[in-house]
């Protein structure tokens, strides 16, 4: 049985250790060189790569990497919160369908989505032309190529993910100790808060990791909705590889990419480790039905 | 109870406007594709000119034509070799260090793979092309076919293997007449999201393709005509690449319903 195993398993692990741990390990090596004079690897191992990434150009880009990433997260949420509040509180055949309606505009291609965005945002765009039309504005109000445009545009890709692990936290709670707490009289801000909230924060963290670790390496949104005005860690990374040709920098923020990301994922599930330890029990085994 | 209701009205109304935020910009690019002046500024009637200018574009079709043979091509690597892993995984112990390196590729940022693998073909001095984005493709969508195999997998009465065996069957009669038959609309949902995951995708596209214009990718073209400006053909593309996107997701949603029930 255990030879059996090994030969289910055997193409697909030698695919994934040839093709995903080897090259992993090879841009880990090589954030440790040198770069060559003509865009080459000097094999002199050095910690200069992530001396640089510290330093005053490079910092810059990762703080704005993650102050876009933070307001991405922060605004994403209470947007999938209450929709994933809402689709919870739907009859259960619906709850299905409305999930799929709101992940459905996710599987459409990344950068036609994007492109949408440009359309709408832009000098000539629906937007600024329409505010224009009702002459609300002289000027056309300038929507693309800055930060906003990004956070938007971060934003309506991802609430999706926020409204998915919102919807699959919340559905968990039964309404017991939500009526319990109508009974005893709190209202129904007060059991939002004491009961609801905390309970959920699991939903909360996964939405947010995965907000937060999709933004901070993405490439495509910082690219043309903010039109290389605010070049985030995604874009640094492309620079280094294809423009700079300094692929032990490229690798080195690569790395330093990797090793946030696996932080916050190892914080998350911490997280949630210890809130399905305080509630055991105290959540319904069955997804709630909707509310009576 | 009363007091819930305005509550509820409004968590209905919140998730009505965020329906509308998701749909109104993918809705605008359909509407302008039909749009004779292909501009936002004004509706000058109904024309499908856009999509006959699609048509009469030989780079859009070769990089459609391209982007099918990878997304095929890799589809085909990544269902066989995914679901024999997902069938390995589900036997035996459970290891988290075995799920973790399965979880690893569809958690890893995409410009990290992409660096990373163009690093290893140029180490090992490989030539670049269409069969090398196959590759770097099958990395993520062995992950997500495992996954979902995986799913069906575990909802799956193992006492029919024991019998089939017990009445004679070779391993291989039952993981064809048995097995594969319960397993196949969980395989098929798995082979329609690695084929929409790799038509899709862009970014390892751009770094594994090598410098040849022969290996351009769809995503790849969109890219360069949206860095290259506003043009009406776009729409026509988006409205093409969203209707078959949604038609794949809602026939994999489908097979999997089937599948769970």
């Amino acid at each position: 049985m255990i030879a059996r195993r090994t030969i289910l398993m055997a193409p697909g692990l030698g695919y994934l250790a040839l093709l995903l741990v080897a090259p992993c390990l090879i841009i880990f090596a090589y954030s440790l060189f040198e770069r060559g004079t003509y865009g080459g690897i000097e094999y002199n191992i050095t910690l200069e790569n992530y001396q640089r990434s510290i330093s005053s150009l490079f910092a810059r880009i990762f703080l704005d990497s993650v102050r876009i990433a933070g307001t991405a997260t922060l605004v994403a949420l209470p947007i999938g919160y209450p929709a994933a509040y809402a689709i919870a509180q739907q009859r259960r055949d619906r709850q299905m369908a409305l999930l799929v309606l709101a992940m459905l505009p996710f599987w459409s291609n990344y950068l036609i989505r994007t492109y949408a965005w440009i359309v709408l945002l832009n000098n000539e765009g629906l937007i600024n032309r329409t505010l224009e039309a009702a002459g609300m504005i002289d000027q056309p109000l300038p929507l693309l190529y800055n930060e906003f445009a990004i956070v938007l545009g971060l934003v309506y890709n991802y609430v999706p993910f926020v409204i998915l692990a919102l919807y699959s936290s919340i559905s968990r709670l039964g309404p017991e100790l939500r009526e319990a707490s109508f009974d005893l009289g709190g209202s129904a801000w007060s059991t939002f808060r004491r009961i609801t909230l905390p309970l959920t924060v699991p939903g909360i963290a996964a939405g947010a990791v995965f907000v937060f670790v999709l933004s901070i390496g993405n490439f495509v949104t910082p690219d043309l909705l903010g039109g290389g005005q605010r070049p985030m860690l995604g874009n640094l990374i492309y620079s280094q590889y294809l423009s700079a040709r300094d692929w032990p920098m490229g690798s080195a923020l690569g790395f330093i990419l990797v090793v946030i990301m696996l932080a916050l994922l190892f914080a998350q599930a911490i997280l949630s480790a210890r809130a399905s330890g305080e509630t055991e029990g105290r959540i319904a085994p069955e997804p709630a039905g909707p509310l009576p | 109870m009363i007091a819930r209701d305005p509550i509820r009205l409004w968590l209905n109304t919140h998730l009505g406007l965020v329906y509308i935020f998701l749909y109104v910009p993918i809705l605008v690019l359909i509407a302008l594709s039909f749009n004779k002046s292909g501009m936002p500024t004004a509706w000058t009637g109904f024309s499908t000119e856009w999509y006959g200018k699609l048509i009469a574009n030989p780079k859009i079709l070769s990089a459609a034509g391209n982007s099918l043979i990878v997304a095929v091509a890799s589809t085909i690597i990544s269902t066989i070799i995914g679901t024999l892993l997902a069938m390995g995984l589900e036997e035996g112990k459970p290891s988290p260090w075995l799920d973790a390196l399965v979880a690893a590729p569809m958690i890893i940022p995409d410009i990290v793979l992409a660096i990373a693998l163009l690093s290893f073909y140029t180490l090992l001095n490989m030539s670049l092309g269409l069969y090398s984005i196959v590759l770097s493709h099958a990395v993520f969508n062995i992950a997500f076919v495992a996954m979902v195999v995986r799913t069906r997998l575990k909802n799956f009465d193992k006492s029919i293997v024991e019998a089939s065996i017990d009445l004679g069957a070779s391993e291989l009669t039952t993981f064809r007449r048995v097995t594969l038959p319960v397993i196949a609309p969980g395989v098929i949902a798995a082979a329609l999201l690695a084929f929409t995951l790799s038509i899709d995708e862009f970014i390892i596209a751009y770094f594994t393709a090598g410098a040849g214009q022969g290996s351009t990718t769809f995503p790849m073209q969109i890219y360069a005509m949206i860095r290259f400006g506003v043009t009406p053909e776009i729409n026509a593309i988006a409205t093409i690449v969203v209707g078959f996107s949604f038609f794949l997701v809602l026939l994999s949603q489908r097979l999997n319903r089937e599948a769970v029930a």
